[in-house]
């Protein structure tokens, strides 16, 4: 598609550096040095080639922001090779089952890969023409999801969570146990972004322990690696995921943890751009940014496989409101919300499932793709246990004796719904028919002629 | 008159591109930029340097590269093949750029026409040749799809008599008509036309709009009506549903044609639009909706200049149908990415920022936005009307209303309907707060409202929004003393508030049944509920009454199943009132 770039610019080197600013360095004296062309920075003295791209580029000089830290650049003897191409990461189906740098270098000690192709990591827009609605279901074996928020094949679907709270151990049970029920192939895609080292191995050893990482690829960016590099981590997995997906026929899972550290990344390259800031220094352009990120995510037509994407971020302070979790949840379809208040209680996975919410559930529950009674038995387990929670709020201001038999059954189906359904343990697997089951199992708790929301059919087939 | 000239890139900064060397550079002119020739237009002229913005991707471009300008502005093409096409921001069809591509991808450099150059269509003149024809008259027809005549219209500025005209099948490039103007020149007319999409198309004068766009939304219709020809705005935070709202006044309002623009938004939420409207039916003409659907999808990732153009483009199409006489329905979803785009744009230009780094011409930019809104009275001599009805979501950041997009977009909307998140974590839909939101088009339809619904309709609409206020007020004291407090009418108030809020104002925009209720029955129901309150207040103030006997009235009970009955068993709403009366005068203490 855009061979005619590579011809056109044959690689160009200058040794002209005229200022080396936070991750940006300015080339002097350039010609016909394109926009978001790939660059390599040697000093003089080393061997190792530093990587960056083109930000903006005028008739003599060149903005370039670096992928690697700028630390001992000079502004002398230092050697800038304009590629004349885009960044580009070579694929291959043997990337599966194995551990990458956040700049895509083998991390695991094996060997140099041999990529199949090279791909652009910018990726393109899909046409929402060619796309197709995403109406399959993936199963995580985790009942507050595959029943109440259901997660559908092609859908970019966060987590939000705080800090201190346990989604990195909901993140890897989810990639170590999320299938397709109809046995096409899976894979998992993982990358980090500036986490901790711990963080990291753990990811690395549960991958590794529970054999989850044949089916995986991980990009690991931690918090010791470069910041900018975070830019490119996120991009190199989804170039990954496209190639997985949409050439090799697989279904794709993208775990992108954690979007905060990415979006502060973009915030310390943007101040040192010197860019007016929009809301709380983050540059105006993130919610485009995070788009060309999240929008990487869908099913397309005439392609077999799908790229499904979970991306995790912490709310700075629990504040859906603050930048990162506003404009992720603008793009993406829904979110998982970690519950302090469940976890504080020692609940795992300490989902809250009212403040949750999967735009696309609906396309891919009901009879064929989970069970029949999968809606109805929803809708029933989100308005009892509403009322539930809300009559418990009452007993606290009005003392449970003014309560009535019915709000108090509802008080004793939300506690169980909370203990049993919600909660379930690291190590748990449940089917979907499992999950539905134990939901119809605690709706024996309150009165049978409050169950509105379901048909009443249903009620009479599975509430035995 | 279009004059192409070369100049050269010296500079390339994301979406931003600038070009010296064009030899009459003007505002707005379309410039093909680079060996991929890439689609920009220009937004800024210094002497002879412009800055031209990139409706594509411009990694890859390179300073020294050539510039073209085209001479032309930047335009969308008018004229039958319009409805049914889905675009992108600047009017380029995407089935056209998926075949062109080659791939799930948008390829760049890709030119596409906005309407098909070889369809034919069947012509009707509805003039003679040698009648005296002015700017605006119809000169014929065409059955565009089923639902819709397109009017082909003598362009504005051309005034003259009739010299030729014909009948038949035609492409949209075919001389349809020659005009001789005054002076004796003749133009020549065909279908296809062009417009500017930054210059609002002319028309004679505006009026004032006194008829309501009715959506069949419960909420809207009877609590905050917009007119036809007025403009909505609906903020909220992400989950609290505006795409939902949106689509669903898209499928059942009966405007006859819409235009929707989904403006860098989801890509899986446009596929859902655009499978899905196939396949549905306009309830008001039973023809499926995508007969008089125009769709624009320029989703998040897709170019960030395109997205800026994207809401005009969808304004001049909604425009060239309501100059046909037809009432326009556009739909852009959502404004705050439109305005990001322009603060995208004017901080690589390096403008100096107003509010949040938005542009300081943010606000006026949105007031001439929504003044392409009216109803008004059409160019041409047969004196006929045309409506375009404006309704924007605002994505305000975290769900505040103070930030600039939604300050600038509520001081030129007359209507507002605030989407509240603690409405939908309750999973109350549509979640648009009754106390907040209002509408200023009252007056505008109080009148159509009493002549073809009912007399007391106004009325009831203000009883029931006065429980609603006084439910407000009463929950406060509740959660303070608790129920035991509160005196029977107070109790009634808030039983009746309740009934009013889950059975009135909820509506399920997924259940086929409850989706769509017109507006007579909208009254039907909010005049039940109303009388039966009147009438239990009556009741329960009586002394020594135990409230909860109330409660077990049938008719009381049955108050939730009144938006259940079907629409044509309109006269089960006078019954269901008479027996309610008798019911609860039975409840009467004989003195």
């Amino acid at each position: 598609m855009e061979k005619e770039k590579s011809q056109k610019n044959a690689s160009r080197e200058y040794k002209t550096v005229q200022s080396v600013s936070g991750p940006l360095i300015v080339v002097s004296g350039v010609k016909g040095v394109s926009y978001e062309e790939l660059v390599e920075v040697t000093v003089s003295g080393e061997e190792k080639k530093r990587l960056g791209k083109v930000l903006d580029t005028s008739d003599d000089k060149a903005v370039v922001q670096m992928f690697a830290p700028t630390e001992g650049l000079k502004t002398e003897d230092t050697k800038v090779r304009f590629t004349g191409e885009t960044a580009k990461i070579g694929v291959s189906k043997d990337m599966l089952g194995r551990i990458f740098t956040g700049g895509g270098a083998p991390l695991d000690g094996g060997g140099e890969l041999v990529p199949e192709k090279y791909l652009d990591i910018a990726g393109a827009a899909i046409n929402p023409w060619s796309r197709e609605f995403p109406n399959d279901f993936i199963q995580t074996g985790i009942s507050s999801i595959d029943v109440m928020n259901t997660l559908v094949r092609g859908q970019k679907l966060p987590i939000f969570s705080g800090a201190g709270l346990p989604h990195a151990r909901l993140a890897a049970q989810i990639a170590r146990q999320a299938k397709v029920t109809t046995g096409e192939q899976f894979a998992i895609v993982f990358a980090t972004m500036g986490v901790t080292f711990e963080e990291a191995a753990y990811f690395k050893k549960e991958f590794e322990a529970t054999g989850a990482l044949e089916r995986s690829v991980l990009f690991l960016n931690t918090a010791a690696d470069p910041v900018v590099e975070r830019i490119m981590t996120p991009r190199l997995a989804l170039t990954v995921a496209e190639y997985l997906a949409f050439e090799q026929d697989m279904h794709v899972l993208v775990v992108l943890t954690d979007m905060t550290n990415y979006c502060e990344a973009l915030r310390e390259i943007s101040s040192a751009r010197k860019e007016v800031p929009g809301r709380r220094g983050y540059p105006g352009y993130m919610y485009t940014d995070l788009s060309t990120i999240y929008e990487r995510a869908g099913k397309v037509k005439g392609k077999k496989g799908t790229i499904t994407q979970i991306p995790i971020l912490t709310m700075p302070d629990d504040d859906k409101t603050h930048p990162v979790p506003d404009l992720t949840g603008y793009i993406t379809e829904g979110q998982f919300v970690i519950s302090r208040d469940l976890n504080t209680k020692g609940l795992f996975p300490p989902v809250d499932v009212q403040g949750s919410l999967s735009r696309l559930w609906s396309a891919g529950v009901g009879e064929g793709k989970t069970r029949e009674d999968h809606a109805g038995v929803k809708d029933q387990l989100f308005a009892s246990y509403a009322i539930g929670r809300e009559a418990r709020e009452l007993a606290v201001v009005l003392g449970e004796a003014s309560l009535s038999d019915s709000d108090r059954a509802h008080i004793a189906f939300a506690d169980a719904f909370e203990k049993t359904f919600i909660s379930q343990g690291e190590r748990e697997e449940r089917t979907i028919a499992n999950s539905l089951d134990i939901g119809w199992n605690l709706l024996k708790m309150v009165p049978r002629d409050s169950l509105k929301r379901v048909k009443s059919e249903m009620v009479e087939k599975y509430l035995k | 008159m279009e004059k192409k000239s070369q100049g050269t890139i010296v500079r390339v900064s994301g979406p931003l591109v600038t070009v010296t060397g064009l030899s009459a550079p003007k505002m707005y002119e379309v410039v093909k930029i680079g060996n991929a020739g890439l689609m920009g237009e220009i937004i800024e002229l210094t002497g002879k340097i412009a800055s031209v913005q990139v409706y594509e991707e411009t990694a890859g471009i390179a300073p020294g590269e050539p510039a073209e300008g085209t001479g032309r502005t930047m335009s969308v093409e008018l004229g039958p093949g319009l409805l049914e096409s889905v675009y992108d921001g600047i009017q380029r069809p995407l089935s056209v750029i998926e075949d062109k591509s080659g791939s799930c991808y948008i390829a760049r450099g890709i030119e596409a026409e906005g309407i098909s150059r070889t369809r034919k269509w069947q012509f009707k003149p509805v003039v003679k040749a040698g009648q005296l024809v002015s700017e605006g008259d119809i000169l014929g027809e065409v059955d565009e799809t089923e639902a819709i005549v397109h009017k082909i219209m003598v362009p504005p500025g051309i005034n003259g008599t009739v010299k030729t005209i014909a009948d038949g099948s035609y492409t949209v490039t075919d001389e349809i008509a020659i005009i001789t103007d005054s002076e004796g020149v003749d133009n020549t007319v065909q279908m296809l036309q062009y417009w500017p999409i930054r210059r609002p198309r002319p028309k004679k004068e505006k009026i004032f709009p006194e008829e309501p766009l009715i959506t069949g939304m419960r909420v809207i219709d009877s609590f905050f009506p917009v007119a036809k020809g007025g403009a909505a705005a609906i903020p909220g935070p992400f989950g609290a549903g505006k795409t939902v709202t949106q689509q669903s006044i898209a499928k059942y309002c009966d405007a006859q044609v819409i235009v929707y623009v989904g403006c860098g938004e989801r890509g899986n939420e446009m596929t859902e639009v655009l499978t899905e409207f196939p396949h549905l039916v306009d309830p008001n003409t039973g023809l499926p909706l995508m007969n008089r659907t125009v769709l624009i999808a320029n989703t998040s990732n897709m170019p960030v200049a395109a997205r800026e153009a994207s809401v005009y483009t969808a304004m001049t199409i909604a425009e060239y149908y309501r100059d046909m006489g037809y009432s326009v329905a556009l739909m852009a979803d959502s404004t705050s990415r439109w305005a990001e785009a322009m603060r995208e744009i004017s901080g690589r230009m390096e403008e100096m920022p107003g509010e949040e780094g938005y542009p300081a011409y943010l606000s006026s930019r949105t007031a001439e936005f929504y003044e392409r809104a009216g109803f008004v009275k059409c160019l041409g001599s047969d004196g006929r009307t045309g409506a375009l009805t404006a309704i924007g979501a605002v994505s305000p950041p975290g769900g505040d209303l103070s930030e600039p997009v939604s300050q600038a977009t509520l001081r030129v909307t007359k209507c507002f309907w605030g989407l509240d998140g603690t409405l939908a974590y309750r999973k109350h839909f549509p979640s648009i707060n009754w106390l907040n939101s209002y509408t200023l088009y009252m007056p505008n339809i109080d009148g159509y409202w009493r002549k073809q619904i009912a007399e007391d309709f106004p009325e009831m609409r203000s009883s029931a929004m006065s429980i609603l206020q006084e439910e407000a007020k009463l929950l406060e004291i509740v959660k303070l003393v608790g129920m035991e407090s509160l005196s029977n009418e107070e109790k009634l108030t808030l039983h009746i508030a309740k009934v009013l809020r889950e059975d009135f104002l909820f509506q399920n925009a997924f259940d086929k049944e409850d989706a769509y209720t017109p507006l007579a029955k909208q009254y039907q129901i909010l005049k039940t509920i109303i009388s039966v309150y009147e009438e239990a207040k009556k009741i329960v103030s009586q002394d020594e009454f135990e409230f909860e006997t109330l409660l077990e009235v049938a008719s009381v009970k049955e108050l939730p199943d009144l938006r259940k009955f079907p629409v044509d068993e309109s006269d089960r709403y006078e019954s269901f009132r008479g027996r309610a009366s008798e019911e609860l005068s039975a409840l009467k203490v004989s003195a």
